[in-house]
C-alpha cells in the first residue's frame, strides 16, 4: 500500500523502469538525474543528506557515489538540489563525542543526531537517509536513519585523515560499506581496489575510478596481478630474460620479494590459496604448461599438480574454502574450464561445452561466495564473459556487446570488473551481475588483466 | 760470368741504379793505374749485389702487399658470410591461428638452421614463441611456449643437441606488426631466432 501511494506521489517526475535481468544490453544512464526516480519494488530509496560543513563535501560526494555504485539503492536527489535541508528541526547543540577515536555504533548516540521529518522523506521515496556531521576533533559521525521505522538505525564514528592524506579515501569508502551493512546487512565493495596491467606495468585504482597509482616499479614487463585474500599483499609476474618470475608485494610498504623456485622457467598466473600460505601458478617448459604450488612463506615445497605433456594446464583459481582449484586445460583440444582437488587429484571438466562447436574458454575466477566461476569464451571469433553455476554447472553468457574478457569478482560476488572494447578501445568496465548495470572503471586504452581486491583492511594504506 | 762484356755489365749497373730511383750507391772510383780488368770486376760485383738487394726488397714489399690484400679479402669474405648466415638464422617461421605446428613451407627454413648449427659447433640460440592479439592474454603464453618448443623439437630431431637451444614465450606481449587485421596477426604468430653465443664468425654451411 505504501509503495502504491509513493508511486503516485512521484509519478509526475517520470519514473523510468530499467530491465533487471543481467544482460548488459544497454549502457545504463550515468548522467545527471533530475527529480526522483522511483522503481516500485526494485530497490530501497536512499538519500544522502546535504552537509553544511564544507570540509565534509568530498566525504558526502564519495559516500553518495559508493552507495550508488553498490547498485542496492535508488539514490534520491532532493527536489531543489542540495540547497534545501528538509529537517524538522535544526541540529541542536551536541555533547562532545565520548572518546572521539574509533567507531561507535548503536542507538546510544542516536539521541544526539538531528531528527528528520521522516514522513516527508518517506513521501519522497526514501527508505534510508544518511547524515554526515562533524564532531569535535577530527571525528565524523555518519548516521543511518531508517525512514520507514522513523528512527536511527545506526551511528558510525570515524576519524578522518586529512583530505590530502593517502588514506583519506579508503576511510570514507569503509564508511560507505558500514552504511550499507547498517541498512541492508550485507557487505559492500566500496573499500576495494582493482589491480590491472597497462603498458607492461601493474597499477591500482579505487573501485570508483579514482586514485590510479603505479605499483610495479621495475622495467620488466609485468602481467597477471592477483590478490591475497587478506588484502595486504598481491602477486604478479614479470618477464626476466625470457623467464617468468613471480613476485609478492606488500600493499602497505610496497616492498616486494621474488617467490622462491620461480624465475627459472616461464612461471605465470599466480593465485593465492585462501589460507594465504600457498601460491598456485602455471609453469611453461618444453614439456608444456602445467600447474604447480609453492609454499611462498617458507620458500619451499614446490609441488606439481598436473602432468600435461601433450596438452597445457594453466590459470589456477582457488575455491574460497581452499579445497578445489578451477583451471584451464587443453586436454580436449581447445582450452576449456576444468576443476580438481587442491592437491591435483580428481581432475574433471567444470564448464560444459559442445565438442567441436564451443570456442576456447579461458581466464576462470572463482567468486568469493563460492557459487560461481566467471570466465571468458570465444563466441564467433570474439570473447564474451560467462558465468558457471558451481552447483548446477549451468553456463550463462553475461555480455554480448563487443569483445569482453578477463572477468574478476568483487568481494560481494555480485559486481565484476572486466576488459571490453565496447566503447571502441579496450578498457576496464564494471558490471552488476544482478541488474546488468554497467559503468566504466577506467577510460584509458590498453588497461587489461584486472584483479579486484577483497575488502581492504583498515591498515592497508599504512605500514603493516 | 767473367766473359760477359763489360759494357753490358756496367749497363746493368746503371739500370739497377736507375731502378733504385736515383739513390746513388756509394761507389769509389777505381784508382788510376790499377788493372782495369780487376777494377771492372769489383764494380760488376758491387752492382750485382746491389741489384739483388733491390730485387729482394721489391719482392718482400710485393709479398707483404699481397698478404695484406689476402687478409683484407678473407676478412671481407668472412664478414659477408657471417652476415649472410645470421640473416638465414634469424628468418622467422609462422603459424596458423591457435596452432603450434610447423607449416610445410617452414620446414625448409628450419633445415637451413639445422645446417648452420651443424657448421658452427659453438653456436647457441634462443627461440621465442609469439602470438597474435586475438586469443586470451595468459593462454597465449602457453601457446607461444608450444610454438617455440615445436621449432626446437624440429631442430633436435634433425640432429642438433638440445642443450644448444633455449626456448621462451612472450605470448602476445611483443607484437612486430601493430595492426588489428589478419595481415598483422599473421606476422605476429611467429617464432624468432636469436643468437645466444658463438655468433662472431659464422661459417657458411
Amino acid at each position: 500500500m505504501r509503495r502504491l501511494l509513493l508511486g503516485l506521489v512521484v509519478l509526475s517526475f517520470g519514473p523510468t523502469v530499467r530491465p533487471s535481468d543481467a544482460q548488459d544490453t544497454s549502457a545504463i544512464d550515468r548522467g545527471v538525474r533530475i527529480g526522483i526516480i522511483y522503481r516500485p519494488g526494485v530497490r530501497p530509496g536512499m538519500v544522502v543528506l546535504p552537509i553544511h560543513a564544507p570540509a565534509l563535501d568530498s566525504v558526502r560526494a564519495i559516500l553518495s557515489r559508493d552507495l550508488d555504485y553498490s547498485d542496492r539503492f535508488e539514490l534520491i536527489t532532493l527536489p531543489g538540489g542540495d540547497s534545501i535541508r528538509v529537517t524538522a528541526a535544526a541540529p541542536g547543540p551536541r555533547p562532545p563525542a565520548a572518546g572521539g577515536a574509533g567507531r561507535g555504533t548503536g542507538g546510544a548516540g542516536a539521541a544526539a543526531a538531528s531528527t528528520l521529518n521522516y514522513p516527508l522523506y518517506q513521501a519522497l521515496g526514501a527508505d534510508f537517509a544518511v547524515a554526515v556531521t562533524p564532531a569535535p576533533g577530527d571525528t565524523t559521525i555518519v548516521t543511518v536513519h531508517d525512514v520507514a521505522a522513523g528512527g536511527v538505525r545506526r551511528e558510525v564514528r570515524a576519524r578522518l585523515p586529512a583530505l590530502k592524506d593517502p588514506g583519506f579515501r579508503l576511510v570514507v569508502h569503509q564508511l560507505a560499506d558500514r552504511v550499507l551493512e547498517a541498512a541492508l546487512g550485507v557487505g559492500g565493495t566500496a573499500a576495494t581496489r582493482v589491480l590491472f596491467v597497462m603498458e607492461g606495468k601493474v597499477y591500482t585504482i579505487d573501485q570508483d575510478g579514482a586514485d590510479q597509482q603505479l605499483v610495479s616499479s621495475s622495467d620488466h614487463q609485468a602481467m597477471s596481478p592477483a590478490w591475497a585474500r587478506d588484502g595486504r599483499r598481491f602477486s604478479y609476474m614479470e618477464f626476466w630474460q625470457g623467464h617468468g618470475r613471480l613476485f609478492i608485494q606488500e600493499v602497505g610498504s610496497g616492498k616486494r620479494a621474488p617467490v622462491a623456485t620461480t624465475g627459472q622457467a616461464l612461471d605465470f598466473t599466480p593465485a593465492f590459496s585462501p589460507d594465504g600460505k600457498t601460491l598456485a601458478f602455471s609453469r611453461a617448459t618444453e614439456e608444456g604448461t602445467d600447474l604447480y604450488t609453492v609454499n611462498f612463506k617458507e620458500g619451499c615445497c614446490l609441488q606439481r599438480l598436473t602432468v600435461g605433456r601433450f596438452y597445457d594446464n594453466l590459470s589456477p583459481t582457488y575455491s574460497p574454502d581452499g579445497l578445489r582449484i578451477a583451471f584451464v586445460s587443453t586436454r580436449a583440444g581447445l582450452p576449456q574450464i576444468y576443476v580438481m582437488a587442491a592437491d591435483g587429484t580428481d581432475q574433471q571438466l567444470f564448464a560444459p561445452f559442445d565438442y567441436g562447436a564451443t570456442g576456447s574458454s579461458n581466464a576462470p575466477e572463482w567468486s568469493p561466495d563460492g557459487q560461481t566461476v566467471a570466465f571468458h569464451r570465444d563466441v564467433g571469433g570474439t570473447l564474451q564473459v560467462f558465468v558457471l553455476d558451481v552447483r548446477t554447472r549451468a553456463v550463462r553468457q553475461l555480455t554480448s556487446v563487443g569483445r569482453n574478457e578477463d572477468p574478476t569478482w568483487a568481494p560481494d560476488s555480485r559486481h565484476m570488473a572486466f576488459v571490453s572494447d565496447r566503447s571502441g578501445y579496450r578498457q576496464l568496465w564494471i558490471i552488476d551481475v544482478e541488474t546488468g548495470r554497467i559503468r566504466p572503471l577506467l577510460q584509458k586504452s590498453g588497461a587489461r588483466l584486472p584483479a579486484w581486491s577483497p575488502r581492504l583492511p583498515e591498515t592497508a594504506s599504512s605500514t603493516p | 760470368m767473367k766473359r760477359l762484356p763489360l759494357l753490358l755489365l756496367s749497363g746493368l749497373a746503371v739500370a739497377a741504379m736507375a731502378a733504385c730511383g736515383g739513390k746513388t750507391p756509394e761507389t769509389t772510383p777505381a784508382p788510376a793505374g790499377i788493372n782495369a780488368d780487376s777494377a771492372a770486376e769489383a764494380d760488376r760485383m758491387r752492382a750485382d749485389s746491389i741489384a739483388r738487394a733491390e730485387r729482394e726488397a721489391r719482392e718482400r714489399e710485393e709479398a707483404e702487399r699481397e698478404r695484406q690484400r689476402r687478409i683484407a679479402d678473407s676478412l671481407a669474405a668472412l664478414g659477408k658470410s657471417t652476415e649472410a648466415v645470421r640473416t638465414l638464422l634469424a628468418t622467422m617461421v609462422h603459424f596458423d591461428y591457435d596452432k603450434a605446428i610447423i607449416r610445410g613451407g617452414d620446414a625448409a627454413v628450419l633445415d637451413q638452421k639445422v645446417a648452420i648449427l651443424q657448421a658452427n659447433a659453438a653456436l647457441r640460440i634462443r627461440i621465442s614463441g609469439h602470438c597474435d592479439e586475438r586469443g586470451s592474454d595468459e593462454y597465449n603464453l602457453a601457446l607461444g611456449n608450444r610454438r617455440a618448443t615445436a621449432a626446437k623439437q624440429y631442430l633436435v630431431s634433425h640432429g642438433i643437441d638440445a642443450s644448444r637451444i633455449e626456448t621462451v614465450s612472450y605470448g602476445e606481449e611483443r607484437p612486430i606488426a601493430q595492426g588489428h587485421d589478419e595481415e598483422s596477426w599473421a606476422q605476429n604468430r611467429r617464432d624468432e631466432f636469436e643468437i645466444l653465443a658463438g655468433g662472431d664468425n659464422l661459417k657458411q654451411p
